[in-house]
């Protein structure tokens, strides 16, 4: 009773915690959306071990807690694969943005000096 | 036909100590092109140094490795109209004299390398880093139609087509830069050739490298080679279109 107890109480944390980043903007829907579910269904298995007990015994896990610790660890390499995935776009893009900065900054700079040399010719 | 134009790109990365040498050198040898030093985020002052030599300098805020400073000279090179682009290092350690044969190259291949492995050669490379070499080399060798002996050579040149390749696709991933690039070309159908080339020694070396590092490097060289193209295979050569 009181692992289950425990068990309900992060996950309200969790779910209380990333609802409030995601109201101040922290975290974005796509993430949050994920983390809610995730405690969501965290609290729901705290409320009604018999679920997961039943869940067990029907694919054939002897130990319901087993099953539990096998479907987190999936979920969340998922996750850091994802977070991964979305890091290496990123570092991408911000690599074609600097690229571009310096592009631009190269095209500035010699609208200067075309300009500087037009004056000068002028005189 | 747009007039033909070369551009020398040197990307650097704190070398304010050789830069100018190698912009004169380059100047002397080659007045004809142009010099653009793609400076990668350097903390020194490569980016003056550079310009006070008469470069071109385009400067990245921060530093994206030779990869990232690479695609830079590209873009810029496709949308100057430059039909021909050669790397050079910045350490001073290619010989501008090989501006030449690299250039000269052009006209029977989309890239041409600068190989560092020839008979009259004393670059000398030995131990894990060598098997590393041979197995990129082979690997490469096999896809396209001539053999690249020296795929790592930063010393090479690029046509029109490869110039309109690399503009949009550079890898800049460890190794990207050189054996991945070759890589996406030969799968893109352009072809590669060599030249050979003399290498002087860095003046400011690396420091130097152990067992671990080299065991790290034909792991990371391996890795990259098959993240690259091994799944196309052989592709066969391309039209212009």
């Amino acid at each position: 009773m009181t692992s289950n107890f425990l068990a309900g109480f992060t996950a309200v944390v969790t779910f209380v915690f990333v609802f409030y980043l995601l109201r101040r903007g922290i975290l974005r829907e796509k993430y949050a959306v994920l983390w809610l579910f995730f405690s969501g269904a965290a609290l729901f298995f705290a409320i009604f071990p018999s679920v997961l007990d039943r869940i067990s015994f029907a694919i054939g896990i002897a130990t319901p807690v087993n099953l539990l610790f096998f479907v987190t660890v999936v979920l969340l390499i998922l996750v850091s694969v994802q977070l991964s995935y979305e890091l290496s776009r990123h570092e991408g893009r911000i690599r074609r943005l600097a690229e571009e900065v310096a592009l631009l900054q190269q095209q500035i700079n010699s609208l200067g000096e075309k300009d500087e040399n037009g004056s000068n010719d002028s005189h | 036909m747009p007039h033909k134009r070369s551009l020398i790109a040197i990307p650097a990365w704190n070398e304010q100590d050789s830069i100018a040498e190698v912009i004169a050198k380059v100047q002397e040898h080659r007045p004809d092109t142009d010099i653009l030093v793609v400076n990668d985020g350097s903390t020194d002052r490569t980016a003056e140094v550079s310009l006070a030599a008469g470069a071109t300098v385009i400067s990245l805020p921060f530093n994206v490795g030779v990869g990232g400073a690479m695609r830079t000279a590209f873009l810029y090179a496709k949308r100057e109209n430059y039909t021909a682009l050669v790397q050079v290092d910045a350490d001073g350690q290619h010989d501008p004299a090989d501006l030449d044969r690299l250039l000269a190259g052009l006209g029977t291949a989309d890239i041409v390398v600068g190989t560092r492995f020839h008979p009259d050669s004393t670059y000398h490379v030995g131990g894990p880093r060598r098997w590393a070499m041979v197995l990129l080399s082979k690997t490469l060798s096999t896809m396209n139609r001539e053999v690249i002996s020296d795929p790592t050579s930063g010393f090479r040149s690029a046509g029109p087509r490869a110039i309109d390749l690399f503009a949009v696709e550079y890898p800049a991933d460890y190794l990207g830069d050189t054996v991945g690039s070759l890589a996406i070309a030969i799968r893109a159908g352009l072809t590669v050739s060599e030249t050979p080339v003399t290498m002087y020694f860095r003046q400011h070396g690396r420091p130097s490298k152990n067992a671990v590092w080299s065991a790290l490097y034909l792991g990371r060289a391996s890795l990259a080679i098959i993240a690259t193209g091994l799944k196309s295979g052989r592709t066969p050569r391309g039209d212009d279109s």
